[in-house]
């Protein structure tokens, strides 16, 4: 059986022809896509977006946020908000990665004693605020982006909202108050994974032309492949777009990227895997044989 | 930090307060009528979000996390209803620092309709863990108020009122804190808010016709002076809980709750709108339909005491 090689997260031999410039972040988005699968079972999480976001967060943690384990509680770092909350393996396992708290506290995922839920919260130290119902974050994130502005900073506010996100209609209230106050420090990463929960987004509230819409409200826009990190370099490469300007990065990505076996299947969104499975996912991963599933479908939304 | 100058009004007492604090942000979803002259003096220290209550106090909670203190205005039926998710989880959870000032609550939305008529913001507001409820009487109690308010470490619900004061006080607002306005023994009157003025008109023709009344006006609804309440329901035959607001979850709760917690038993009659909303009319209109002029207040509390 072939395995598709995911360009981004597994070994590419075309790539090793030459050096990869993106080697160390490959790499931590490759644990970080280990940390996810193990998250999946004892109760299991979100897997489907968390893979789809797993590039983002990696490149964004490691190569754009001036920010560091030291400066969290400096006023003039950079600050990064997951508003589509359900993708907070991949933050918890970033922040670990990068020693915000140790990679052994990932195991107390679920526990009653950690915070360390479906959701992120503040008690994980590099959680800048709490998330889960959708829509929220981009107005929050207006919020420190005014004060900042009002205080002369310079630092930089990112916040990683879903493409299913994009019904709420609080969404479009904060394109339109972020363009009203020329944001121009407020960067808006769109996971496209083109899911939400249950369903294609296309095939139940279309959000195409994406670009488009955004263009419309005053945004600056760039799309790019959320897992190619040459791509991902040359949007965060020079922020704002365009002076005066709030800034989006529709990041186009693939649900459950990394895991051929659930990737684009609205069925493996929330998982709860066996133990096995969960072996034989992270050999998957690492392009070895497919994963045999016998795990339930779950419905959780 | 000295404390800011407070003046009888509302809007000259937040501009002393921006003055003297510079955390302090105003924040507005397109309802300028309380701080209208704010813009010119506030700079960008002046927000407008537009017509966008959900915006608005995702934007207090982003500026709270800032270290800032977010004063916010809009229709009270908007801020508590439309925005109701954005304060309990952008606001309540986290314990983020704001106020919420509401504009027109209770009867004050007078010929708007039902969409306007803020009458279930103190139950939803105080269901929220961490909220505080003030509704003062007049403008000059709602300025004390906020100079208090934007000093305290977690989120409050401010019903708005631009009326002098309909009585002389006797104190001036200290949050938590009930103002007892009249001792007595035979009626107990609690309110708070615009009718504490009625009240308090219905209580002196009461008291001129020879009752014992007990009148506290009850500013802080969360936390609740539990004392002043318990005593009044102690002391009094009949207590009357009177207020602009549903039945359901309102003060009426309040002291139900209170009695139960506590295992008390007294006699209460509530007024208050039940399972219905009021007649949209002028003020004076509604008041006399709703039977919560002085007037028609003696005549209904008389009607209600035991024989």
């Amino acid at each position: 059986m072939t395995i598709a090689v995911a360009p981004g997260i597994t070994t590419d031999k075309s790539r090793a022809a030459t050096e990869d410039a993106h080697a160390d972040v490959r790499a931590l988005a490759l644990r970080v896509r280990e940390h996810i699968i193990r998250m999946a079972t004892a109760g299991g999480c979100f897997i489907g977006a968390s893979l789809s976001c797993a590039d983002i967060v990696t490149y964004m943690y490691s190569k754009v946020l001036r920010v560091t384990p030291a400066t969290l509680g400096d006023p003039n770092r950079d600050y990064f908000f997951l508003s589509k909350g359900h993708d907070v393996p991949a933050v918890y396992a970033t922040l670990a990665e990068l020693g915000y708290f140790p990679v052994e506290r990932l195991k107390n995922h679920l526990s009653p004693n950690d915070s360390m839920y479906w959701h992120p919260n503040r008690k994980i130290p590099g959680v800048e605020f709490h998330s889960g119902s959708l829509g929220h974050l981009l107005s929050v994130s207006i919020g420190v982006a005014l004060d900042i502005k009002m205080r002369g900073g310079t630092n930089k506010v990112y916040v990683v909202v879903g493409d299913g996100e994009c019904d709420e209609g609080s969404m479009w209230e904060g394109f339109l108050v972020a363009h009203a106050y020329g944001l121009d420090n407020l960067v808006v990463v769109v996971d496209r994974n083109e899911f939400q929960a249950n369903i294609r987004t296309e095939e139940l509230i279309p959000l195409e032309p994406l670009d488009q819409k955004l263009q419309a409200f005053g945004w600056q826009v760039k799309t790019v492949d959320g897992h190619d990190f040459d791509a991902l370099a040359s949007a965060f490469r020079t922020l704002p777009l365009r002076t005066g300007k709030p800034t989006a990065i529709i990041a186009r990505t693939v649900r459950g990227k990394g895991l051929p076996s659930i990737e684009k299947r609205a069925d493996r969104w929330f998982v709860n895997f066996k133990a096995e499975e969960i072996e034989q996912l992270l050999k998957e991963l690492h392009g070895e044989a497919l994963a045999t599933l016998t795990s339930e479908t779950l419905m959780v939304r | 930090m000295t404390t800011a100058q407070i003046f009888p009004t509302y809007e000259p007492t937040m501009k002393a307060l921006c003055e003297r604090d510079e955390r302090v942000v105003v924040l507005t979803a397109e309802n300028r009528a309380a701080i209208r002259g704010l813009p010119p003096i506030l700079g960008q220290r002046f927000i407008d979000t537009g017509i966008t209550e959900q915006t608005m106090i995702g934007v207090a909670a982003g500026l709270a996390l800032r270290g800032r203190r977010p004063v916010a205005h809009a229709l009270a039926t908007f801020i508590t209803l439309r925005a109701f998710e954005f304060i309990r989880d952008d606001l309540g959870i986290p314990k983020l620092p704001a106020v919420l000032v509401g504009g027109v609550p209770g009867f004050l939305s007078d010929a708007n309709g039902p969409t306007h008529q803020a009458i279930d913001d103190v139950s939803l507001m105080r269901g929220i863990p961490n909220m505080q409820v003030v509704c003062p009487a007049d403008e000059a109690e709602l300025a004390q108020a906020l100079v208090q308010l934007v000093e305290c470490d977690c989120p409050t619900y401010v019903r708005h009122i631009a009326m002098t004061p309909g009585f002389p006080h006797k104190h001036p607002f200290e949050l938590g804190k009930a103002e007892v306005l009249m001792e007595g023994d035979e009626i107990g009157i609690l309110t708070y808010g615009f009718l504490s003025r009625h009240c308090y008109a219905a209580a002196e023709k009461l008291v001129a016709a020879g009752k014992s009344v007990r009148l506290v006006h009850v500013p802080t609804l969360k936390p609740l002076d539990e004392a002043a309440v318990l005593k009044t329901l102690e002391t009094c035959r009949t207590t009357f809980t009177i207020e602009d607001h549903f039945l359901t979850g309102g003060l009426f709760s309040i002291v139900a709750e209170l009695m139960a917690k506590r295992g008390r038993m007294a006699r209460v009659v509530p007024f208050a709108l039940e399972e219905r909303w009021f007649l949209p009319t002028l003020l004076p209109q509604v008041l006399e339909h709703e039977g919560f002029t002085a007037d028609k207040l003696v005549e209904r509390i008389t009607a209600a005491l035991p024989s």
